[in-house]
Formats: C-alpha cells, structure tokens, sequence
C-alpha cells in the first residue's frame, strides 16, 4: 500500500503532465483514455502517461491515491486534475488551456 | 453486471434530494451511461469534489459494475 504510493508519487513528479491511462497514447485500450489523450494532443502540451494495464498494483493504487474510481486521470505538476470528463468540460470551457499556462507546462516537442 | 439506469438516478437522489438527475443510456446495453445531475450541494465544491460526491453516492459501483458513466455535474441557476 505504501510503497505503491510511493510509487504513483515518483511516476506523478516525473513529468509536468503525466495520464494514468488504459493502455498508450498509440494504442489506446479504452475510449476515455482516447479521449484524454486526443485532448493533451490538442492542446499540444508534452506529457508522459503511464499504461495501468502493464502494472495491476497501480491500476488499483491509483484509485486510491487521489479518491477517484476510474481510469483515465490526469496530474499536472504533481496535483491531480480529474478524469476524462472533467478533461472536456474543462478543455471545452478554455480552462485546461489556462491551466497548462498558468502552471508553465512545457508544449509538446516537434 | 450491468446496472439499470433507475437504480443509479435512486442512488444519486439518496445522497442529493433536491438534484435534477438526466441519465441516458448510451449504447443501448444498460452498460454506457451518461448522467448530468445537478443540485445545489455543489455549489462550494470544485469540479473533482462534485464528481467524486456523485461516485461516493454510487458506494463504489463506479469502477466496477458501473464501468461507463460519463459525469456532469452543475449548480442550478
């Protein structure tokens, strides 16, 4: 228990923006994490993601981490965003863009 | 183990009595569901704490026999 949290934390502080997703930006295994990923893409920003299917320990430590039942979820600089649909409504409303700005996010390299 | 939607409206309105509550069946498989409920609860909460008092009204369904449920939530105008 606590050495996965360990864990999920080393993954979540690795990047500024880091998806726990289902499967990869690729391949996609779910479609929320498809979505997730289209919307990063979108908003060009660079992010690592980190496949719970390849890790079962994390697949479950992660719902526990942040309280959230469900797979895709974002962090950015380390503080948990929300899910894919707190992902559009924010992207729709403009304010995950701002977000990735006011946190200083890094865009995606060419 | 597929969930009806009248369960899952029951459910919300267990925890949120004063909520509007629009549940569609997305893929017609009692599986994929949409839900938009809105109530006055959410009005001192940010998005991740209103989404998660919907999934604490679900007792852990979300995630397992709940596996599709796409959430919006919003405070009457």
């Amino acid at each position: 228990m606590t050495d996965v949290n360990e864990k999920i934390k080393t993954v979540v502080n690795s990047n500024d923006v880091v998806l726990f997703m289902k499967g990869t930006p690729l391949f996609p295994q779910c479609g929320f994490s498809s979505r997730a990923v289209a919307i990063l893409e979108h908003l060009g920003v660079g992010f690592d993601s980190f496949d719970v299917l390849q890790d079962m320990e994390v697949r479950q430590g992660i719902k526990d981490y942040s309280d959230w039942p469900t797979i895709p979820q974002l962090y950015v600089k380390g503080e948990f965003v929300g899910g894919s649909d707190i992902m559009m409504e924010m992207y729709e409303a403009g304010e995950l863009g701002e977000l990735m700005a006011e946190k200083k996010v890094a865009p995606a390299e060419a | 183990m597929p969930m009806a939607s009248a369960d899952i409206e029951a459910m919300i309105l267990a925890a949120f009595p004063d909520a509007s509550v629009e549940i569609t069946d997305l893929a017609g498989d009692g599986d994929h569901y949409a839900a938009k409920v809105t109530s006055a609860a959410f009005a001192d909460m940010n998005r991740v704490k209103q989404h998660q008092a919907v999934y604490a009204a679900l007792k852990g369904k979300m995630g397992g026999e709940l596996h599709a449920l796409q959430l919006t939530t919003a405070v009457p105008d």
